[in-house]
């Protein structure tokens, strides 16, 4: 909401230094007094938690690679040498292995979130579509960290997940090969592998970074959407930033924190895979190559479709479709609440992305391919046809007139909400 | 706009030139950082190693390393062979022989898939043409598929005694590299 600024420098230095680099402005007037729905609830406390998350990572990757090194010979041996000698470097390795975990749960929530309350639609084009580049940014991090530790499944899954690749000398002999020894640096997975992946996963974080401003710019823009998808009319309809959200993103956060130590103290191994314990073997195959337990929804697609360059094509398919749902879906409504045949639907949409999740980590045979290509048909019906036909043949329930009503009941109209005086009427 | 022509000044003759220069060094100093990436001087010159064939008794096979990539050595019995010669071309796949020391396109006849009709000696690129895991079947005590040659654990291909693909997602036959034999038990790969 672009609005007038409310900064006052409290003393002469503050003064001085707004008057040259006005962040603390900027801080006041986006993350102070900003103007929020006031009714958000706990699905809104997400994007807080994945910035700390994206902070995590960085600070616990950047002492991680003190002490890694990135050469086919020692990478394996490095990271056992930071479970054992480095001090506090089992800590350190756990975090980031299930910071990176507690990231994707987190995203995939804050995704399922903005999808069910129509969080995508105008005037949050941009807004979603940056989200989805975050996630294609986070996920390319994450592949390409868990290759850092060169354990068998590290070098298993960059080895089958590169050699996707391959699969356009279908289109144009040699193409493929050639894209795929380009990406290798040799004719096989190896060192200049190991060595630019190392690159790019030190780099791509910060552009994570980068994209995470760029779309908080624009959330900041037309501001939070909120279960209604009614926007803001009224003074009555916002609450200041902080302290409301302050407090209970925070408190959301350290909920999450303590799921997060779960996982760090009692079970830090329970999400990835015990032959990534083994060092990578360019000359024996794992029996089961399966990928992190974020990727599974996404490699069942591809693998419920026998067709080589069509699995891969479905499998980017299924993340790049992401990109145009503001306009694949009609319906005028955006809150999901008042939309009461696609809330069935988008159920099902959710179930379908579970069951292939679990089918990721099953063999694709008998029953099980059947329903990992039932789920898959039903991912593509949902976002192509589904939304669509039923923005337009819906009839919406009734809707509160604004945010207030929603919360107070009718009539309730404007003035100071009870247990709100401190409302800052600042505005 | 104006609508009469008017003559260009030496600002919109500044403007082209510098606009070409920087469009062209940009797209001419983009392609040293694109191919950077590509194999480098020392990948390019483990190009060809020397294999001793003699102590691969038959029935054996053998796995050595050539450019970062396994390559399996098998020496046929008289009944793998007969196996292989079997097969109609109409059975299989993919018919293409996937011989580099051939031209593309040859059928994938068992005698198209050795070298000079040595057909004791099948030398095969030991990487499943689906994604690339490692097939089992060079050990003694390895599972071999249906076809008794190979047998891919990661998505279920089945190779034959010619290394041909008979079933499963895998869309070609496993390559044979480039090779010679400089005698009777040795053989050059690359
Ligand atoms: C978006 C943020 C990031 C994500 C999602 C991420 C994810 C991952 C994952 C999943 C692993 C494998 C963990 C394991 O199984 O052991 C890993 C390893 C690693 N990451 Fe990151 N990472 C991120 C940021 C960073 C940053 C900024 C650095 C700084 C250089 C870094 C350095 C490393 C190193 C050195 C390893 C190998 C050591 C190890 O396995 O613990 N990461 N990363
Ligand atoms: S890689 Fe061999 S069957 Fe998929």
């Amino acid at each position: 909401m672009a609005h007038e600024s409310t900064y006052k420098p409290g003393n002469a230095l503050s003064k001085w230094f707004d008057d040259r680099l006005p962040v603390l402005r900027l801080m006041h007037d986006q993350f102070g007094v900003f103007p929020m729905p006031r009714n958000l609830n706990y699905l809104w406390t997400f994007g807080g938690i994945l910035t700390f998350f994206l902070v995590v990572q960085v600070l616990s990757g950047v002492v991680l690679a003190m002490h890694y090194v990135p050469h086919e010979s020692m990478a394996f041996a490095s990271v056992e040498h930071i479970m054992r000698d480095v001090n506090w470097g089992w800590l350190l390795r756990y975090m980031h292995a299930n910071g990176g975990s507690m990231f994707f749960l987190a995203v995939y929530l804050h995704i399922i979130r903005g999808m069910y309350y129509g969080s995508y639609k105008a005037p949050r084009e941009i807004l979603w579509i940056l989200g989805v580049f975050i996630f294609l940014a986070m996920m390319a991090t994450a592949f390409m960290g868990y290759s850092l530790v060169w354990g068998q499944m590290s070098f298993w899954a960059v080895t089958v997940i590169t050699n996707l690749f391959s699969s356009l000398d279908a289109i144009w002999s040699g193409l493929g090969t050639a894209i795929v020894e380009w990406i290798w640096g040799g004719f096989a997975v190896g060192n200049p592998t190991l060595n630019r992946l190392y690159s790019l996963h030190y780099l791509l974080p910060f552009v994570i970074f980068g994209l995470v401003l760029l779309h908080i710019w624009a959330l900041h823009v037309p501001g939070s959407n909120n279960p209604t998808g009614i926007e803001i009319k009224t003074k009555s309809d916002s609450i200041s930033f902080h302290p409301y959200y302050t407090v209970k993103d925070g408190f959301a956060m350290s909920a999450f924190i303590v799921l997060f130590a779960f996982f760090i103290f009692y079970a830090p191994n329970f999400l990835s895979h015990p032959d990534n314990y083994i060092e990578a073997d360019p000359l024996v195959t794992p029996p089961h190559i399966v990928p992190e337990w974020y990727f599974l929804p996404f490699y069942a697609i591809l693998r419920a479709i026998p067709d080589k360059l069509l699995g891969v094509i479905a499998l980017f398919a299924s993340i790049l479709l992401l990109l145009f749902i503001p306009w694949l879906d009609t319906s005028k409504v955006k809150s999901a609440r008042y939309r009461p045949i696609y809330k069935w639907f988008f159920a099902l949409f959710v179930i379908s992305g579970l069951v292939l999740g679990y089918l990721g980590a099953k063999a694709p045979e008998g029953w099980y391919l059947i329903v990992g290509r039932i789920a898959t048909a039903y991912y593509f019906l949902h976002l192509l046809v589904i939304m669509p036909v039923v923005g337009w043949i819906e009839k919406p329930t009734a809707m509160p007139g604004s945010i207030t009503e929603s919360v107070l009941g009718k009539g309730a109209g404007g003035g100071t909400p009870k247990g709100a005086a401190a409302a800052p009427e600042r505005r | 706009m104006a609508a009469k022509t008017i003559e260009p000044t030496r600002r919109d003759f500044m403007t082209i030139t510098a606009g070409a220069f920087a469009a062209v060094g940009a797209a001419a100093s983009l392609w040293p950082f694109i191919d950077q990436m590509n194999p480098d001087a020392s990948a390019l010159s483990l190009a060809s190693i020397e294999v001793d064939l003699a102590p691969v008794q038959e029935g054996q096979a053998i796995t050595v390393m050539w450019r970062g990539k396994p390559v399996f050595i098998r020496h046929r019995t008289a009944e793998e062979i007969e196996k292989a010669k079997a097969v109609s071309l109409s059975e299989l796949p993919d018919p293409e022989a996937r011989n580099m020391n051939l031209e593309a396109g040859a059928p994938a006849n068992d005698i198209n898939r050795v070298k000079d009709k040595n057909e004791k000696w099948l030398v095969l690129i030991g990487i499943c043409t689906h994604l690339g895991c490692i097939p089992k079947g060079q050990g003694i005590a390895d599972v071999k598929g249906e076809y008794g040659g190979w047998f891919c654990p990661c998505h279920g291909s089945h190779y034959d005694t010619a290394g041909r693909i008979r079933k499963g997602p895998a869309p070609r036959n496993l390559d044979v590299p480039p090779f010679n034999f400089l005698s009777e038990t040795k053989i050059k790969i690359g």
